[in-house]
């Protein structure tokens, strides 16, 4: 089959890869109609993220048809149309059954690696390196599916790929971003990075009742995204305008009442404190520029949440840990336990409370997903959001 | 047979190798010292190991103070490392040859010479001890310690239903990883283990303590192996209905000599990691059925499905719920 593969910093390539096989009882075998590039991915297209090897199969949003199922599996059935979310999880262990899917203690069969770097281990995910299990991704004609009955959510046939395809992560990531706001009534919320998460982050805070939802980010195309498809109130460019004293006349000075980090580990800025981060990310002083979440920390009124839904991998410098004790804030994080969102949000999207296809900005064929990753990557061409067509 | 029930402090450190740490430590506070000595006062110095105070004597005395230094940081931070005890002793030997260099300089003080020499000398021989001891202490600690492992885990199961699963000693094989088979006979059982290059260790164990749902102890039957192990697991129910925490104690005395090696090798250089692989495959089997195998990487050319490191020799036998 064909599959987009790392390989190495900034080099994907579609190549003719062996069929996935099932090594599981609980596996079941998709073949991908529709798969998207992640904001994620770019972090290791550019390098950024360990055990990535030569030849690894991306992608972590998928969705298709179920083709062979395991002895083991017992809800899907050959034909089923089913989206995959991309935190790989189990069902059955404790994390599993509080409804943190993407902790489950079962899916990484490299935690021994990742315990070395973080303490413990986290779920496995889809074509997301070796330190997170190893697992071929979905940017490719057919992938392998494990607990096939725990994960997948059947999608019916009069929602389009590109209104369901976005359960898989983005949407859920971006709605629990603004779900770990605690968003009250009347409540300011701002939302850092305008990209596909931040777009679902800022319809998401509206959908639970934010009256006034920021967007900041550099470029224009997305800003107006933000304000005209997501629903976001005020936008701000940071490159023209100065985020601190904009966001205190927006909230009368008070700060806004909780502050989305949808940016993650590369974050952009201006000036000598950005030129500082860069050259210590270059110098493998810090892995992770925090840039937006450092920003995010001080703008947050007192007694604020941050909710940090961008994705970081090792070491930031120069935290703001100060602020954080002295201005009481609570900082949430996570990779998105996907599988608890997937009924509630593909209701909403049935209701028609919401329409996720409006980020997608590019539709490409598999074979051009190198193409797609340097659009998205270099944001040439007002790109937001790539779709592959694998079928 | 000795009870494993109290292990003391042994689990988390053992006596015999705090000592090279602490002379170790001793040997980085020296190496800082003169290292900072020779830095900041090489005028002073000299005059004292009665060397001519001369522009060359001071940038000698400064690079081997940046030296010293060097050696006493990594010291500081590996006391046990046998590398930087080398370190120290080719220092010396460097130190030794420049002095010796001292006796053909004119206006050198020989009384002070010879004493700077002998306090060197001296200084040799404490380092060539500290390092040759560690250098054997390090290989031989490897291979002929005993192997002490203290592992636990939780699995979201009652402790009754991991002692059962536990208990039918047959099932070991199918999450430790080294184990090829268990065969069982009433109170006792037949173990066989997967050496390197395809060498097979067996012995025979006897279950010598066994409340259900408790705590299970098992250990070899003397004679039977060069390798005398025991084993006990303890299966505490979990606060907070979390299910069990099995808690594992192995302790293996692998003799020396090429079956003790090939033990070693069997388990790595961390025991531990492969005991918690062994742990995380036990839970995989009971929460989920089976392990989990990670897949299809087509890393260094086109190739099948690729498992995941350290999984590979464990066997999947049966998915059944």
């Amino acid at each position: 089959m064909k599959a987009n593969c790392w390989m190495g910093k900034k080099k994907v390539s579609v190549e003719d890869v062996p069929d996935p096989k099932i090594l599981n009882s609980h596996d079941a075998i998709i073949r991908v109609t529709s798969t998207a590039i992640c904001g994620s991915d770019l972090h290791l297209y550019n390098g950024y993220v360990p055990s990535m090897e030569h030849g690894d199969v991306l992608g972590h949003e998928f969705m298709g048809e179920v083709v062979e199922v395991g002895s083991s599996v017992r809800k899907l059935r050959v034909g089923d149309r089913v989206v995959v979310p991309f935190p790989i999880a189990c069902g059955k262990c404790y994390s599993c059954q509080q409804g943190t899917t993407s902790l489950c203690e079962n899916s990484n069969p490299n935690a021994w690696l990742a315990e070395k770097m973080w303490g413990h281990s986290p779920c496995g995910i889809f074509g997301y390196s070796h330190l997170l299990g190893g697992f071929a991704g979905g940017q490719a004609e057919y992938v392998r599916v494990p607990f096939a009955d725990f994960g997948p959510i059947k999608v019916p046939a009069h929602l389009s790929d590109d209104q369901v395809l976005f359960l898989s992560d983005i949407l859920p990531t971006g709605y629990m971003g603004a779900e770990m706001c605690d968003i009250q009534p009347g409540q300011v919320i701002a939302v850092w990075g305008a990209g596909p998460v931040g777009q679902f982050a800022i319809a998401s805070a509206k959908l639970l009742g934010a009256e006034r939802v920021i967007a900041i980010d550099r470029y224009a195309y997305r800003l107006n995204m933000a304000a005209e498809k997501a629903g976001a109130t005020d936008v701000i460019n940071y490159e023209e305008t100065d985020v601190h004293e904009a966001l205190l006349e927006m909230t009368g000075g008070r700060g806004p009442d909780a502050c989305i980090d949808a940016v993650g580990l590369e974050s952009h800025s201006h000036g000598p404190v950005y030129a500082l981060d860069r050259a210590k990310q270059a110098l493998m002083i810090e892995s992770d520029r925090p840039l937006a979440l450092r920003q995010a920390i001080r703008e947050c009124r007192n007694g604020g949440i941050v909710s940090v839904s961008g994705v970081y991998g090792g070491f930031v410098d120069t935290f703001p840990m100060g602020v954080v004790v002295n201005r009481a804030l609570t900082i949430k994080s996570g990779q998105c336990h996907a599988h608890r969102y997937l009924a509630p949000l593909l209701e909403r999207i049935e209701r028609g409370d919401l329409d996720p296809s409006f980020v997608i900005t590019h539709r490409l064929p598999l074979s051009e997903a190198a193409r797609g990753f340097e659009l998205f990557n270099k944001k040439l061409d007002a790109c937001e959001k790539v779709v592959l067509k694998a079928a | 047979m000795q009870s494993l029930t109290h292990v003391g402090d042994d689990r988390y450190s053992s006596r015999r190798s705090r000592e090279p740490a602490r002379s170790g430590l001793a040997l980085a506070a020296f190496s800082l010292g003169l290292g900072l000595a020779e830095l900041l006062t090489p005028a002073g110095l000299a005059t004292l190991i009665g060397l001519p105070d001369t522009r060359r004597t001071r940038l000698v005395l400064r690079a081997l103070g940046a030296r010293e230094l060097l050696a006493g940081v990594g010291l500081l931070a590996r006391p046990r490392s046998a590398g930087w005890l080398w370190s120290r002793v080719l220092g010396d030997a460097v130190d030794l040859t420049l002095l010796g260099d001292g006796f053909n300089r004119r206006r050198a003080k020989v009384g002070r010479l010879i004493a700077a020499t002998a306090a060197v000398a001296g200084v040799t021989a404490i380092d060539t001890f500290s390092a040759a001891r560690q250098s054997r202490s390090t290989s031989l600690e490897r291979i002929l310690a005993p192997i002490h492992v203290f592992r636990t885990i939780t699995i979201n199961r009652e402790p009754s239903e991991v002692y059962e699963f536990w208990r039918d000693l047959r099932n070991l094989p199918r999450f430790m990883a080294h184990l090829e088979s268990v065969e069982v006979s009433g109170q006792k059982s037949r173990w066989r283990a997967k050496g390197p290059a395809g060498m097979v260790i067996g012995w025979d164990a006897e279950v010598v303590s066994d409340e259900p749902g408790v705590r299970l102890a098992w250990t070899s039957v003397e004679g039977s192996t060069r390798v005398p192990n025991r084993g006990v697991v303890r299966f505490n129910r979990a606060p907070g209905r979390r299910g069990t925490e099995v808690q594992v104690e192995l302790k293996y005395e692998p003799p020396a000599g090429a079956v003790g090696a090939a033990f070693a090798k069997l388990f790595g250089e961390e025991p531990s990691q492969q005991i918690d692989g062994d742990l995380r495959r036990l839970k995989q089997v009971l929460e989920t059925g089976e392990v989990l195998q990670s897949d299809a990487s087509i890393h260094r050319g086109m190739h099948p499905a690729r498992p995941a490191r350290n999984t590979d020799s464990v066997q999947l036998k049966g998915a059944a719920e």
